[in-house]
């Protein structure tokens, strides 16, 4: 495993690190977030292996502090623009478990009707644009939102997200060249969680740091412990203010283990058992229960009454999905056009 | 001769074009010891080497035009794209640079691109593409379509050799699912050659890909319900056509039904149809007709795609209608 720096500033260009703290309340909302995230991904692996998921099941175990901490660090106007690791980000933006549920099981009243799964819809209500399959496809997106804030003089910051691996695709280049000479409000999250399906990250970059890019664009980057909350969370704060003033883009490279396979399909044989068994001890889900115990911020009433809570969701979420139809085939041929 | 499944034969195929000529070589997306999303590469960097295997960084656009910058100086690159969809992403590469390369240039561009392709595995729109239309447009670029292990075998030793950028789009969903006998000597399926998988003397079904098996099901269930007399001809290469085994099947029947997976609007079987039109007018006894999936994007939710792509059934009752005209 290779030694998760504490926060630094990397690139010359960049402002210094600031702190923004978290109070007992936000601290007790993050926890409540990463392990309803946890349960909701575990209840999504069992639909799976019960054969009620036709396609792909994506988890983002390893990520929950990354993915809760960053969506956090937005405001209700903001927009998000998520990736397959990041069901804590949707959550956190508002999104209820039905509907993650009803997306996953490709039922007639999800929010994309059945067209497409997992993480893939639009609430733009929420502000919540679900990613598309092709890598980085979404960044460029995301910075024209981000444009379309600066245009509009709406001070919205855009927050999106791309994986190790696929932070190698043009797009992404594109995409920061873009926003820094325009200084858009876009926060690009690298999740570098060792692998890019079998590909170790050592195969995906030279340089040592993804936030070393940062320097390319004259933008801040960061490398971060993406499974401490306090990190997570103060260095999006601190993108997000600065996007919002108008100062433009920051890079985060946001360093966390993909701790189950590509998808649910995958053994993933070729990770490491003992890599694995190094990034256990930092399961940030646990970590943010220890730090809260140490707090003494979360006793174990609360522990209790959250699970029973969390629990009972997932329980309505699944129960109402299961029951939900499936849309009528003739549905396929309607809404290629808007009206 | 060996009963091997459809992507057992593209993995013989690719192995014996290795074994056969130092100058090919695998790029692409894990397909190094990991043996590639579908496994058709699973033992080859043990044998081949790193060398002969080559991993990248998940970028497309560099693997294409990176495959393309190897065959000017002589390699023969077989890229893979993890998935057909993804190719997208490298597209500029393939229809601007690597297509017009030997008229720009006189110099041969020898690659072969291989798209896992297709629908029916619900995959959902970005899992499920059939991406020939986008490239048949494209002077320049060759594309074979195989339908059955033999074809499979014999189309991906004939395009590694052939002095062409060549798509080949292997269907996932016939990957495991078709088995049949393959010759364990040299052989290859000439590019540009279609193949009359079953002959017929009152329609005839052009088709490629996985759409070969609906049609034969649907020719026999036609032969056993009403003594019609189907021709399923099965195209194997779409660019360039065979347009000689097309006219000589319509002059036959003098009815026609074009099948693809892909969508119709803009899909191949256009350009197949104003062929026969141009070409076989005086042949026809019917208006010519399509059947492939409806103009929309792949849907996810299993009776969306359903409804989406054609199935034996639409054959049938397609050419049931042809049958009474
Ligand atoms: C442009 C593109 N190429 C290939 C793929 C196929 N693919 C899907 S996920 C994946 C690996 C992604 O790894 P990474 O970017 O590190 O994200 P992670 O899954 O590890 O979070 C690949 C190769 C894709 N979706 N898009
Ligand atoms: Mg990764």
């Amino acid at each position: 495993m290779g030694k998760v720096e504490t926060v630094k500033s990397l690139s010359k260009n960049s402002v210094k690190k600031e702190q923004y703290s978290l109070s007992s309340q936000e601290y007790l909302k993050l926890y409540y977030f990463m392990r309803l995230t946890r349960e909701f991904e575990e209840s999504i692996l069992k639909l799976y292996r019960q054969g009620k998921i036709v396609g792909g099941a994506y988890t983002g175990n390893g990520n929950e502090a990354t993915a809760v901490g960053s969506a956090f660090a937005l405001e209700k106007q903001d927009y998000l623009f998520p990736m397959h690791r990041d069901m804590g980000a949707h959550l956190v933006k508002g999104q209820s478990l039905r509907h993650l549920m009803l997306q996953h099981l490709a039922r007639g009243n999800s929010l994309s009707k059945g067209r497409d799964g997992t993480g893939h819809y639009a609430d733009p209500r929420l502000r919540i644009y679900g990613n598309i399959s092709h890598l980085a496809a979404m960044i460029p997106m995301a910075a024209g939102v981000a444009l379309a804030s600066k245009l509009r003089k709406e001070k919205v910051v855009a927050l999106t997200y791309i994986g190790d691996g696929g932070s190698n695709v043009g797009d992404v280049h594109e995409s920061l060249a873009m926003a820094s000479v325009m200084k858009l409000p876009l926060i690009l999250i690298i999740e570098n969680n060792q692998f890019a399906y079998s590909t170790p990250v050592a195969k995906q970059k030279a340089m040592e740091k993804y936030s070393d890019r940062a320097m390319g664009y004259g933008i801040p980057g960061f490398t971060i412990d993406g499974t401490d909350i306090d990190q997570v969370y103060s260095t999006c704060k601190q993108a997000v203010e600065r996007a919002r003033r108008g100062e433009g883009p920051t890079l985060i490279e946001s360093v966390t283990m993909r701790m189950h396979g590509h998808s649910a399909h995958d053994g993933a044989e070729y990770v490491p058992k003992t890599l694995l068994a190094e990034w256990k001890k930092k399961d940030p889900v646990h970590r943010i229960e220890k730090l809260l115990i140490e707090k003494k911020i979360l006793t174990p009433t609360i522990k209790e009454e959250y699970e029973k809570k969390l629990f009972a969701e997932l329980e309505d979420a699944t129960q109402f999905a299961v029951g939900s139809p499936f849309p009528p085939g003739e549905e396929a041929a309607i809404g290629v056009y808007a009206d | 001769m060996a009963n091997i499944t459809y992507i057992e034969a593209i993995s013989k195929g690719l192995w014996e074009e290795m074994e056969r000529d130092k100058s090919v070589f695998l790029i692409g997306e894990d397909i190094g010891p990991f043996g590639g999303a579908f496994k058709v590469t699973k033992g080859f960097i043990q044998h081949f080497g790193e060398d002969r295997v080559v991993d990248t960084v998940l970028a497309e656009t560099a693997i294409l035009g990176a495959a393309t910058g190897a065959a000017v100086v002589g390699m023969r690159p077989v890229a893979e794209i993890q998935f057909a969809d993804f190719v997208t992403t490298g597209f500029s590469q393939l229809v601007n640079n690597t297509a017009s390369i030997h008229y720009r240039w006189h110099v041969p561009c020898p690659m072969v691109v291989r798209l896992p392709s297709g629908a029916g595995i619900h995959g959902g729109p970005f899992h499920s593409r059939n991406p020939e239309a986008w490239f048949f447009h494209q002077p320049g670029l060759k594309i074979v379509a195989p339908s059955t292990p033999y074809d499979a075998k014999g189309l991906i030793k004939a395009a590694i050799r052939d002095n062409n950028p060549v798509l080949y789009l292997e269907h996932k969903r016939l990957y495991r699912h078709i088995k049949g006998e393959v010759p364990e000597t040299d052989y290859i399926v000439e590019i540009g050659k279609g193949d009359v998988k079953r002959e017929g003397r009152d329609i005839s079904v052009i088709t490629y890909g996985s759409m070969v098996h609906m049609a034969l099901e649907a020719a026999e269930i036609l032969q056993n319900e009403i003594g019609l007399s189907i021709e399923v001809l099965d195209l194997r290469s779409l660019m360039p056509l065979d347009t000689e085994l097309i006219y000589s099947s319509v002059r036959k029947t003098g009815k026609v039904l074009i099948a693809h997976e892909d969508n119709i609007t803009g899909g191949i079987g256009g350009e197949i149809s104003a062929l026969i039109n141009e070409n076989c007018f005086q042949y026809l006894d019917a208006p010519i007709k399509r059947i492939g999936a409806i103009d929309t994007p792949t849907p996810y939710s299993p009776p969306l795609e359903e409804f989406f792509l054609p199935n034996t059934k639409k054959v049938v009752v397609a050419l049931k209608e042809l049958a009474a005209f």
